[in-house]
Order: structure tokens, then C-alpha cells, then sequence
């Protein structure tokens, strides 16, 4: 059992590193194989910006491409993309030329892991919640009323919802800041004034994502548990005299909430791609945000630092949900 | 009624609620069952055992709804506990050893939990050693290893998950256990291991049983009394020699020609046409429409069950007009 255990987690972390390994070389390729020369591309707009001043274009495209080792070999430049990944340098950003992508990275992660991270943590556990009590047999008045409701919301996609939020809360009823991640005048410090103005930020945000998430985790996990209900371990749980308590957690949710942690695994993408969105409307200073003004101002190595961020963010995710996955379904052991 | 009688049962009538009408799978059913009796009751598919056997244990669910009638189990009326006392005589008055024994134990907790789990919830949490040993015996009991205990479910052969199931079903020695057709996906072999596992299990704790099924060899092996179910209703009960040798039912003589036997061979007889449909039930007599021998009074009113012998009771017109069931001869087709 537990050398079958061990075989299992062995798997999986190949799995992982595979995928990190494919992910970090594509992401290496697809830029290289655009046409164009990013220096030259970013030098002749600097020009445009700057007016006729007449300097040595040339020269300096030389010199850039010399810096970046981009006159090397595509397989030297390749290794040494692997060779600057492991000592987490992801190159410098044009824009804000000379800051390190890895330091922006870096400052941009806390906020979208944390809002993101709650928001779906809080939609999952909190959708799949409703969903089972919405199925189960003698569901309240108020489940019966919300969570459809919630389900509706679930069609709408997240950045109309973001947009709706803002309107309501905060350019009418002024309840809550239109956008960032903190008020400009607070001095970030590990205090209650701090985390109070964060939190008050991130209320419409989180409720943007979680809004239409609870509605689908209800919608999945309702139809999950309608099957488990019908299931004869159902019945022999009651005719064992087991109180509704019991069979409702350790008969219903607990094989119901199977198939709902596969869809976490398979909707955490869409949920981080959709939550980009929400954070450009916020202006949230998450990686989001980061990735949006990169993409905007043609910033190379911006771009690729975060999307390779988000896809190992998605690997070791998966990788964790793989892991719990045993853990909870027995017949998964092998 | 018997003196002695454990299980009466009067006037039992359950009813689904469908889009074209109440249909009425349990129609004023009334038996008793005598300490220590094995009752076998037979009848086709959508005839209403299982609607009933469950409607025992008053684990009827909805669309199903038990209209009518009352259980009786020793003083107790079933129908009139409040949903605490009625978890409490669940298991240990009257046990279920369900349909679907092979689907019954849930796959995601060891055999051990599932049997803690029954005897937690009707004895409180009894020391661990007591409870290992207790469950080593209950194991031992319907012929499993103890070490079961520590697997799971899909670890398990056909055979083992439903001798389990037995082990659960009698953990608190039930003075009744309804069996629904505990032997139905598994091969002969097993089913004649399981039945006679069935039997011992019967005979030693002295409890009396229902045992629910469509395989008129098989309970009449087991049963004592056998009982006859059609489109709801019991048509006949009786000692399962005489049910057997001389029944009264045409439909009874009906269901005991169609058995195939197994030396000499000859055509598979059937029954000419269909049950009806539940919602939409003939006047009178529900067999009338099959019958050879209706006449005008089968479809006037429905036939109660009378005693035709000793202990032997059918619900027909013939009766007490005729003796004995007249030799049928197969209806003309229209």
C-alpha cells in the first residue's frame, strides 16, 4: 500500500517537473520565433519618441544584442535562459528600464495570490457547500431561493460583473474604492490601519470572482450530490440508523465532492485568465495588472516572466490537487 | 393476527406522485410475520417489493410517499416515531440488507468505519479494542477474514461486499431483516454461499426475515411463507409447500409454470401480456386483463384476500366458490 503510495507521488513529480520543463522551453521559443528584432524594434520607438537626435542606432542595437546575448547561437541563448531561470533572473524590463522582471514579479505576486487565492478558495468551498445543502432533501427556503440566483450569475463572466461592482459600489453608493490595492497615502506597514485599507480594496475585486464562482461550484456540486443521492450506500447509511449529520457529510459530500476537486484542477487556468481582467478594471497591482501593462507596452521579458509564473503557479496547483486527490478517493491509489 | 407476530403489517399503501397521476406501487398490503419466520416475497419488476421493503423501514423517498397503512414491529407503529426514535429502531429492531448489496458500502471509507459507524450511532463510541473485536466477530460470523476490516470496498469481491453488508445489517442482533434481493449480481455459486450464509445468520440470532426477490426457486428454497405481489397488491400468501404443490392464484400457477426447468427441456412459457401501468390501473381484479379465467365479476370489484386453507390466504373471485384452482387453459387471444 504504501510503496504503491510512494510509486504514485514519484509519478506525479515527473509530471511536474516535465511540465515545467516544456512550459519554461515554450516559453523561451515563442518569442524568439516572432519576426522581428525586439532591440530594434524598441530602439526605432524610442527614436520616434525622443525626436531626430542622431545617434548610432546601429551601435546601440549592437551593443543591446551583445548585453542580451542575442547574437549567440539560439540553443547558447537557451541554456543561458536556463542558466539566468535558476538564479531567478528574468531579465529587466523596457519600460522601467533598469528594474529586474523578477523584483516586479515579485511585488505583484502577494496580491493576486491573495486575492486570488481567497476568492477562489472561499467561492469553492462555499459553492460546493450550497450546492450539496441545495440537493440534499429538506434544503431551506433561503438555499433554495440564493443559490439559483447564484447560478444565473455564473453565466455572467467576470470582468461585466467587475464592472457592474464598480458602478454600484462605488461610483453610486461610494462604499467601496473603484480600483488598487491599497489607498496611495498608506505607508505599508504590518499594522490593522494597513490590512483595514486592504481589505476595504479588495472587497469588490474578491467579490467579482467569487460572485460567479459560487454560482458554478453550486451548479456542479448540486448535480454531483443529486447522483451520490441515488447511490444504495445512500439508503444503507439510513437504514443503519446513522444521523442526517452523518450521511449528509461522510456518505453524500464526501464521495460528491470527488468530480468537484477534477474541475478545480481543470478550472484553476480559466480562473486565473479570467481574474487577469478583474484586476486591469481594479487597477490591482496583481501580476494581472503587471501582465496587461507589459503586454500594452510590448515589454518582452515582463511578459514572459509572468506568464511563466502562472504557468508554474498552474503546475504545482495541479500537482497539489493530484496529491490530495488519494487522499480522498481511495481508488485513485496507483 | 399471530400472537407471537414481530412484523404486522396492515394496509400499507405507498404511492408515487408522477407527471400522469398518483401511481400506487404499495396497495394495502397486509402480512405478519411470526418470530423466527422467513417470508419470501416475490413478484415481477415495478410489482412493488422493493417499494415496499423499503417503505418497512420507512426509508421511502420522495417522489415515493407512504400514504397509508401502518408497520407495526413488536408495539412499536413505525409510521408514528418521530425521525429520532425511528434512526434508533433502524438496524436494531429491523435491519436492511439492500438491492444493490455490491453498491451499498461506500467507496471512500474503509469496511471498518462503515461498521464503527453503525454501532457508534446506536451505542455511543465504544474503547478500541472492544470495538476490534467486535467487529472481528461480526466479520467472522458471515465467513470473512477479519482483516477486511482494514480494506475498502472496491478491495473487495462481489461476494465479500455483500457478506459484509450481512455482517452490518445484523451488528445489533435485528429482531427483522428485509432482504431485497441480496443475492441478485452474483453467480450461483456465490448466491447459494450467500443464502446459506443468509440462513445461518437467520437461525442464530432468531430474527425473522423478508426476503424480497423475483427468483421463485430461490425463495422457495429459503422462505417459509411465500408471498405473491402484483401491480402492488398481495394476491397470495401461504405455506411455501402448498404455495408451491396447490396455489391458489392463477397468476400464482402462472408464475410457477414459467420456471424453466433444468432437465427436461421444453418451451419457456410466459405470461401473455404486460402488468398494467400503475397510474392507470383496470377496475377490479389488476390481473383480470391476463387472466384465463376472469370473468365479469374480476372487473367489477377488486377481489380481498380470503383464506382458501390453513394459513394460505389469495385475493380472487373464485374463491370461496370453488375448492381449488381449476386447470387453466391459456386465454384466447382477441
Amino acid at each position: 500500500m504504501s510503496s504503491e503510495l510512494l510509486r504514485y507521488v514519484l509519478r506525479r513529480v515527473i509530471q511536474l517537473v516535465l511540465v515545467i520543463f516544456v512550459a519554461v522551453s515554450v516559453n523561451f521559443l515563442i518569442p524568439r520565433l516572432l519576426p522581428g528584432d525586439p532591440v530594434a524594434t524598441s530602439l526605432a520607438r524610442l527614436q520616434t519618441a525622443g525626436g531626430g537626435t542622431a545617434i548610432d542606432i546601429e551601435a546601440i542595437s549592437r551593443t543591446y544584442s551583445e548585453r542580451y546575448g542575442l547574437d549567440q547561437p539560439l540553443f547558447t541563448q537557451y541554456l543561458n535562459y536556463w542558466a539566468d531561470l535558476l538564479r531567478l533572473d528574468l531579465g529587466v524590463s523596457f519600460a522601467n528600464f533598469p528594474e529586474q522582471v523578477t523584483t516586479m514579479i515579485l511585488r505583484a505576486l502577494p496580491w493576486s495570490v491573495g486575492l486570488l487565492g481567497a476568492a477562489t478558495l472561499f467561492s469553492f468551498v462555499v459553492g460546493s457547500w450550497l450546492g450539496a445543502r441545495l440537493a440534499w432533501p429538506g434544503a431551506g427556503r433561503v438555499i433554495r431561493t440564493v443559490v439559483p440566483g447564484m447560478m444565473v450569475l455564473a453565466a455572467v463572466p467576470f470582468y461585466l460583473l467587475a464592472i457592474i461592482l464598480v458602478y454600484i459600489f462605488a461610483v453610486e453608493l461610494r462604499w467601496f474604492p473603484p480600483a488598487g490595492g491599497v489607498q496611495t497615502t498608506t505607508i505599508m506597514r504590518f499594522d490593522w490601519p494597513t490590512i483595514r485599507d486592504i481589505l476595504h480594496h479588495a472587497v469588490l475585486p474578491f467579490a467579482a470572482i467569487s460572485l460567479g464562482n459560487i454560482g458554478f461550484w453550486a451548479l456542479g456540486m448540486r448535480s454531483q450530490t443529486v447522483s451520490v443521492l441515488g447511490e444504495d450506500y445512500i439508503t444503507f447509511a439510513e437504514a443503519k440508523g446513522l444521523s442526517p449529520h452523518r450521511v449528509f457529510f461522510w456518505y453524500g459530500i464526501r464521495n460528491a465532492f470527488l468530480p468537484q476537486i477534477t474541475a478545480l484542477a481543470l478550472s484553476l487556468g480559466a480562473v486565473v485568465s479570467g481574474a487577469i481582467l478583474v484586476e486591469v478594471i481594479f487597477n490591482y497591482p496583481g501580476l494581472g495588472t503587471l501582465l496587461y501593462t507589459a503586454i500594452r507596452g510590448q515589454d518582452y521579458y515582463v511578459i514572459q516572466g509572468v506568464v511563466l509564473v502562472l504557468i508554474v503557479t498552474l503546475a504545482v496547483m495541479l500537482f497539489i490537487v493530484d496529491l490530495i486527490y488519494p487522499l480522498l478517493d481511495p481508488r485513485i491509489r496507483r | 393476527m399471530m400472537a407471537d407476530a414481530v412484523l404486522s403489517v396492515e394496509d400499507l399503501i405507498v404511492q408515487y406522485d408522477t407527471a400522469s397521476g398518483p401511481a400506487r406501487a404499495v396497495d394495502r398490503v397486509s402480512f405478519t410475520l411470526g418470530q423466527g419466520e422467513r417470508l419470501g416475497l416475490i413478484g415481477e419488476s415495478g410489482s412493488g417489493k422493493t417499494t415496499m421493503g423499503t417503505a418497512l423501514m420507512r426509508l421511502t423517498r420522495a417522489p415515493g410517499r407512504i400514504v397509508g397503512g401502518r408497520v407495526m414491529l413488536g408495539g412499536t407503529d413505525i409510521m408514528a416515531l418521530s425521525q429520532r426514535d425511528l434512526r434508533a429502531v433502524r438496524l436494531r429492531d429491523i435491519a436492511m440488507i439492500p438491492q444493490g448489496a455490491m453498491s451499498s458500502l461506500n467507496p471512500v471509507l474503509r469496511i471498518r468505519v462503515q461498521i464503527e459507524d453503525a454501532i457508534h450511532a446506536h451505542e455511543g463510541r465504544l474503547p478500541k479494542p472492544e470495538m476490534a473485536a467486535r467487529i472481528a466477530t461480526l466479520l467472522t460470523r458471515v465467513g470473512l477474514d477479519p482483516v477486511v476490516a482494514d480494506r475498502f470496498p472496491h478491495e473487495l469481491s462481489g461476494g465479500m461486499k455483500q457478506r459484509t453488508v450481512m455482517a452490518i445489517a445484523t451488528a445489533l442482533s435485528p429482531k427483522v431483516i428485509v432482504a431485497d434481493e441480496p443475492t441478485s449480481a452474483l453467480d450461483v455459486v456465490v448466491q447459494r454461499q450467500v443464502m446459506q450464509t443468509l440462513g445461518r445468520l437467520q437461525s442464530g440470532l432468531g430474527a425473522a426475515v423478508v426476503l424480497i426477490g423475483h427468483d421463485m426457486g430461490l425463495i422457495a428454497q429459503f422462505a417459509d411463507t411465500v408471498g405473491v405481489m402484483y401491480a402492488g397488491r398481495l394476491v397470495e400468501i401461504g405455506p411455501v409447500a402448498q404455495m408451491i404443490a396447490a396455489p391458489r392464484h392463477p397468476y400464482t400457477r402462472l408464475l410457477i409454470d414459467s420456471l424453466p426447468g433444468i432437465d427436461a427441456k421444453r418451451r419457456l412459457t410466459g405470461i401473455p401480456g404486460l402488468p398494467p401501468r400503475l397510474t392507470d390501473m383496470p377496475p377490479g381484479c389488476a390481473f383480470a386483463p391476463r387472466c384465463p379465467l376472469a370473468t365479469a365479476s374480476c372487473t367489477a370489484s377488486i377481489p380481498a384476500l380470503q383464506t382458501v386453507a390453513s394459513g394460505h390466504r389469495a385475493a380472487c373471485h373464485l374463491y370461496p366458490g370453488l375448492p381449488a384452482l381449476p386447470p387453466l387453459t391459456a386465454k384466447a387471444a382477441p
